[in-house]
């Protein structure tokens, strides 16, 4: 489904700032999987997101979906097969038009949008249903403008915005990691959820270890633009955090060091 | 007093298809375009010469309509193929406007006296109403396309929009251009209803499209884009009414009226953020006492 081939990024190449933020990436999604990515600082973890989502080229490598090299495809045309949350509640939305239009937008997404009426009878009851499943009376606030919602609301919001037309690939990036921890829990249950309602292929930043380790059936490790673990369905369902620190101290002969993580 | 007031509607009816432009790059946009200033003329200047040279008003009107989609759309190319900043792209376009105003014109200012314009049959303000209510509600019809969706999350959220798969390049233009084409429709009543158009006619239009915006939105609201569009209208109106007023004040000159124009858009600018932290700070005091227990 998803398939990138030895992928290098560098920041400010040839100053003294000059810093590798993809070293040689490798990675192969089959459909369905479900694979979350945690690392320290500066892994590249955002990089990687980026170049996939294609708001970055790569300076090396390739990204092929489908079998199908996308490297050359701008943002917008990508959008057809990928849906992506960003971690800023805010990004996801726009927040002075109402939440029905909004969905009509995402509704839209990778075809050409024309001058029909973007929210019409049918639609709305559509997406009243689609609401009703995120269960947090969204569907009762059609009208609301969007920047009257909570940050969870409008992450909920984005979440269905991305998935509700069924991509090919859903990128999350660290899409909890500004909320508080009720609302984080509520968002990574309808993120399990969505996923596996609809059989999404998905790659999903965190930096909450816990939940690396219970999502999805693969887990891979990032340090210094690399891939240095790849955990399958069998060896995740009996790990624990402990082990996966002390894996990645041995491996990188380093701390996991990240201001945000969260180990359990 | 009273023909003064008729007159200052007059005006604002006019003046309201430019105010009607700059809301969609202002407000919907959030793009500052300063093409607005030559695109104008480019609309009065259009019109005038077809007119003189004999062709329908109604036509002459069209065509300068169409004369300000183009500058508009050149004005979003240098902004978005030519990743100009946004205020020097329309200032760019502003003095290249000029030199093909001119070339337009072929003189400083061609005169419509004795010529037919769309207002020989019928006169200014019932045509204009019509003709300002039109091009609302069209607006407000586009706006809830699913390309007016887009242009408008383009000018909101332009991140969300791009990785929701719409181009934000080809949006931006389509507001810009829009946008120049009502400016240009403007300048062309305008034209027509003085009587002559003049190389000069566009200067300032920015500011008092902006006035109006902004006057209309703070007395009569911008909650739904039907609203916002309606409160630009009467905006415009009002604008002219306070401009007409401010004249009957005995020490101030008719040259005086642009530094009106800007004290207005000045003061409808700072009061509205100084009345915000205002209130902000009382209410803020207020829960504050209330937590203390009502202690001071």
């Amino acid at each position: 489904m998803l398939r990138i081939t030895n992928l290098y990024k560098l920041f400010n190449p040839g100053t003294v700032d000059e810093k590798t933020a993809l070293a040689g990436i490798n990675l192969h999604l089959n459909a369905g999987d479900f694979v979350t990515v945690i690392g320290s600082n500066g892994a590249g973890k955002s990089t990687l997101m980026n170049i996939i989502s294609g708001s970055m080229k790569p300076d090396l490598g390739d990204v092929l979906i489908e079998g199908q090299s996308v490297s050359q495809v701008p943002e917008f045309r990508r959008s057809r097969w990928i849906g992506r949350v960003f971690q800023d509640p805010m990004a996801g939305t726009a927040p002075h038009m109402t939440i029905e239009e909004n969905l009509a937008i995402a509704y839209k997404r990778g075809q050409s949008r024309s001058l029909r009426f973007g929210v019409t009878r049918g639609k709305r009851a559509m997406f009243r249903e689609q609401l009703a499943r995120l269960g947090i009376g969204l569907e009762n606030r059609l009208r609301a403008k969007v920047g009257l919602l909570s940050g969870g609301e409008r992450q909920a919001l984005s979440l269905l915005m991305a998935t509700f037309t069924n991509p090919r690939i859903l990128l999350l990036d660290e899409h909890t990691a500004a909320l508080d921890p009720a609302r984080a829990e509520l968002i990574t249950r309808l993120t399990e959820k969505i996923v596996k309602d609809q059989q999404l292929t998905t790659l999903m930043v965190t930096h909450n270890m816990e939940q690396a380790i219970r999502l999805g059936n693969r887990l891979i490790m990032m340090d210094k633009g690399k891939i240095i673990l790849d955990i399958g369905p069998e060896r995740k369902k009996t790990l624990t955090v402990e082990q996966l620190l002390g894996e990645f101290e041995q491996i990188s002969g380093h701390k996991l060091t990240d201001d945000r993580i969260v180990f359990g | 007093m009273l023909d003064s007031m008729q007159g200052a509607v007059e005006l604002g009816l006019l003046y309201a298809l430019m105010a009607l432009g700059v809301y969609i790059t202002f407000r919907i946009l959030d793009f500052p375009d300063l093409t607005v200033d030559g695109s104008f003329t480019t609309g009065g200047a259009i019109a005038a010469v077809m007119i003189s040279a004999g062709y329908s008003p109604w036509l002459a009107t069209v065509a300068a309509l169409g004369g300000g989609l183009i500058a508009g759309a050149m004005t979003g190319l240098l902004h978005t193929k030519g990743k100009i900043n946004g205020l020097l792209s329309g200032i760019l376009m502003m003095i290249a406007l000029y030199s093909i105003n001119l070339r337009i014109l072929g003189r400083p200012n061609v005169s419509l006296l004795n010529a037919e314009t769309i207002f020989a049959s019928i006169s200014p303000i019932p045509l204009m109403i019509i003709i300002v209510l039109c091009a609302k509600l069209l607006l407000d019809i586009f706006l809830k396309t699913d390309l007016g969706l887009a242009v408008r999350a383009t000018g909101d959220n332009p991140r969300m929009i791009s990785s929701l798969g719409a181009n934000t390049d080809y949006t931006k233009m389509i507001g810009i251009s829009l946008s120049n084409g009502l400016v240009a429709l403007s300048g062309a009543v305008v034209a027509q209803q003085g009587g002559f158009a003049d190389i000069s006619m566009g200067i300032g239009m920015i500011v008092i499209g902006l006035a109006s915006v902004i006057i209309g939105e703070a007395l009569f609201g911008s909650k739904t884009v039907f609203q916002a569009t309606l409160a630009v209208l009467l905006g415009s109106i009002v604008y002219r009414i306070v401009v007409a007023l401010a004249l009957r004040v005995e020490w101030l000159k008719t040259s005086d009226l642009k530094i009106i124009t800007a004290v207005i858009v000045i003061i409808a600018l700072v009061f509205p953020s100084v009345q915000r932290a205002w209130k902000q700070k009382n209410l803020a005091h207020k829960r504050s006492v209330e937590l203390s227990g009502g202690e001071r």
